[in-house]
């Protein structure tokens, strides 16, 4: 308590925040994330700077800034200085380059595998014991089912979330569009709220149990059954989509910051087998074969498709559903 | 009937209304403030004072202060200024400059928030500037101090101004024929007249300057443990599903509105025979 009086009092006398000086043997980035990274990036900064301190003698410290991902493009875009941006999805990152520059157009070739170290699938949570019997997409359309997903004008999982019930139903219908599209009314009939984020809509759920079924972030979904512990139960479909959380450097802050090196380095640390041990640990689904493997009873095996084999990727898949008159303000006010 | 009774209202009349307003208090105040605190214990005294440990909450705490500290003043002075211009003088576009002070009220935190990063966002009016003299104003603390400091404008002249115009200008003009210059007049005669006021408008102007969330949360970037104020970091931790931390942090957000309330009720006590006699 002593230690918090003093420091209090010490804050008040000093006024004001003296400008962090920084030292030759001391870096700082800011990674600017989306909502249910938080967790992850505190092991991987932790240990990104065990490892970066062995190999060059430096100390970094990594500033962690988290919110919803579109929000957070938008704060990059308007000045916030982020060295690099871990994203929801492919799309926020294109907004970096087409305002301002400040990524260079071809980011996505830079890292392996599109530059996603780890993906994540849209799955269901559902009350203990699942007491409305969901077990597949089906399931969610039946009357009195509640499903709570956030909106996707502002989330980015609940775009990717949308996609997988589209891209189910597209299969199921064999891409007779009018059943699609009569098949995602019916889900947004029996949504009762639209949050504006991944994490609003968990609380919604976990905390205020509104609802029967979550529609979540397979790595949010692990977090709330470790966090609230029995309450829930996890339950997989039988087919959903591949979701590919992309990072970057932004080119403008590093170059300006001059931390062009380690936050390369940060990022490849997140492909790295320790990097990668903490990502599945956290839920995420590791890119690493032998992590995989090593992890595979954690991830059920699901039938998942890609943005890019359905939908033809986020370039053509947000106009088309998201933006203003797409389809889901279409199908949205017809429920 | 005596005669300290102001009303004739029959005696339960009275003592239902004083009911009426305990239970209201009761209800919407003291019962929201408490879950609070018994939220904050719920996991116990060690849980909550782990939080208050945290570097990220220390920060906060640090920052809402820092802030408070630089706006509070700013304000002071300003309204000071203000409220002594537009009462002891007349001048042209008077009743504009009133209804100016006053934008920030009817204007909405969040809007209060975007106008700074319009001004100073990197695609901002003067972003560019900004960048070529490696200035930093929004995500950073002088973006937060101008919000605060917006957000509160009105405190301090809203309070002064109608005590001032009670007061009227016969004792400064009394003071400038014996003899006495301006500033002295003011010094002696007009600040040591609204000290309370002063007091008042100040200490409201403080409640807000670090319970500020919506201007506060634009310019913010919300850069744990960089720039979170105390109110945007208790969002944070609710929702990283720390509930004990973001129910600590509310209780030391409301905790230091009880000592500004403390504050202001020592003080009266201390000076109630001067504050009974300037009250008749």
């Amino acid at each position: 308590m002593n230690k918090i009086i003093v420091s209090l009092v010490a804050s008040a006398l000093v006024l004001g925040i003296a400008a962090k000086t920084q030292a030759a043997d001391s870096v700082t980035l800011l990674n600017v994330s989306y909502d249910p990274t938080r967790e992850l990036y505190q092991r991987i900064n932790d240990a990104f700077a065990k490892d970066w301190k062995a190999k060059t003698g430096q100390t970094v410290t990594i500033n962690q800034s988290h919110g919803g991902s579109g929000k957070q493009a938008r704060s990059v875009i308007d000045g916030l200085e982020a060295d690099v941006v871990t994203l929801g999805l492919a799309g926020d990152i294109d907004a970096l380059v087409q305002n301002g520059g400040l990524v260079a157009p071809k980011w996505q070739s830079h890292f392996a595998n599109n530059s996603t170290p780890y993906t994540s699938t849209i799955i269901f949570l559902v009350r203990k014991g699942n007491p409305k019997g969901i077990k597949d997409w089906d399931d969610l359309v039946k009357p009195g089912v509640e499903v709570i997903t956030p909106n996707p004008k502002t989330s980015g999982g609940a775009r990717w979330n949308y996609l997988a019930a589209w891209g189910y139903a597209e299969d199921k219908y064999h891409g007779d569009k009018a059943k699609v599209e009569g098949y995602i009314t019916a889900l947004l009939h029996n949504v009762p709220v639209l949050d504006s984020g991944a994490r609003g809509s968990t609380t919604s759920f976990a905390q205020r149990e509104l609802g029967d079924v979550l529609l979540a972030w397979e790595n949010e979904a692990g977090l709330v059954i470790q966090e609230f512990g029995d309450n829930f139960d996890i339950v997989v479909p039988s087919e959903s989509i591949l979701a590919e959380p992309p990072v970057a450097i932004v080119d403008k802050v590093v170059d300006k910051h001059g931390t062009r090196k380690v936050a390369e380095a940060y990022l490849t640390f997140l492909y790295s087998p320790e990097g990668q041990e903490i990502e599945a640990k956290n839920h995420f689904r590791p890119r690493d074969p032998k992590v995989a493997e090593k992890y595979a009873k954690d991830f059920p095996k699901i039938k998942l498709f890609t943005i890019d084999q359905k939908f033809g990727g986020w370039s053509k898949a947000q106009p088309e559903h998201f933006n203003d008159g797409g389809t889901f303000d279409q199908l949205y006010a017809k429920r | 009937m005596s005669v300290s009774n102001a009303t004739r209202e029959p005696r339960w009349v009275q003592i239902t209304l004083t009911l009426l307003a305990l239970l209201v208090l009761a209800l919407f105040l003291v019962l929201p403030l408490a879950t609070v605190i018994i939220q904050a214990l719920s996991k116990g005294v060690d849980r909550s004072i782990a939080t208050l440990e945290n570097q990220d909450t220390l920060s906060a705490i640090r920052l809402t202060l820092t802030v408070a500290l630089i706006s509070v003043p700013l304000n002071l002075i300003f309204g000071l200024s203000a409220s002594w211009a537009i009462t002891k003088f007349t001048f042209p576009g008077k009743s504009l400059l009133v209804s100016l002070i006053e934008i920030p009220f009817s204007v909405s935190p969040v809007i209060s928030g975007l106008i700074f990063v319009l001004l100073f966002g990197l695609r901002g009016l003067f972003g560019p500037w900004l960048i070529d003299h490696d200035m930093k104003i929004i995500f950073a603390l002088p973006g937060l101090v101008l919000a605060t400091v917006f957000v509160t404008f009105p405190f301090v002249a809203r309070e002064l101004i109608p005590l001032m115009e009670e007061q009227g200008r016969d004792e400064e003009e009394a003071a400038l024929v014996l003899g006495a210059g301006g500033f002295r007049a003011f010094w002696s005669i007009t600040l040591p007249n609204v000290r309370w006021g002063l007091l008042y408008g100040v200490l409201l102007c403080n409640a807000r300057a670090m319970g500020e969330f919506g201007a506060v949360s634009v310019v913010s970037g919300h850069v744990r443990g960089l720039t979170n104020t105390l109110p945007l970091h208790v969002e944070i931790l609710y929702n990283d599903y720390d509930f004990v931390g973001a129910f600590t942090a509310a209780s030391i957000l409301a905790l230091l509105a009880l000592v500004t309330l403390i504050l202001k009720t020592a003080l009266e006590w201390w000076h109630r025979d001067e504050l009974a006699s300037s009250r008749h």
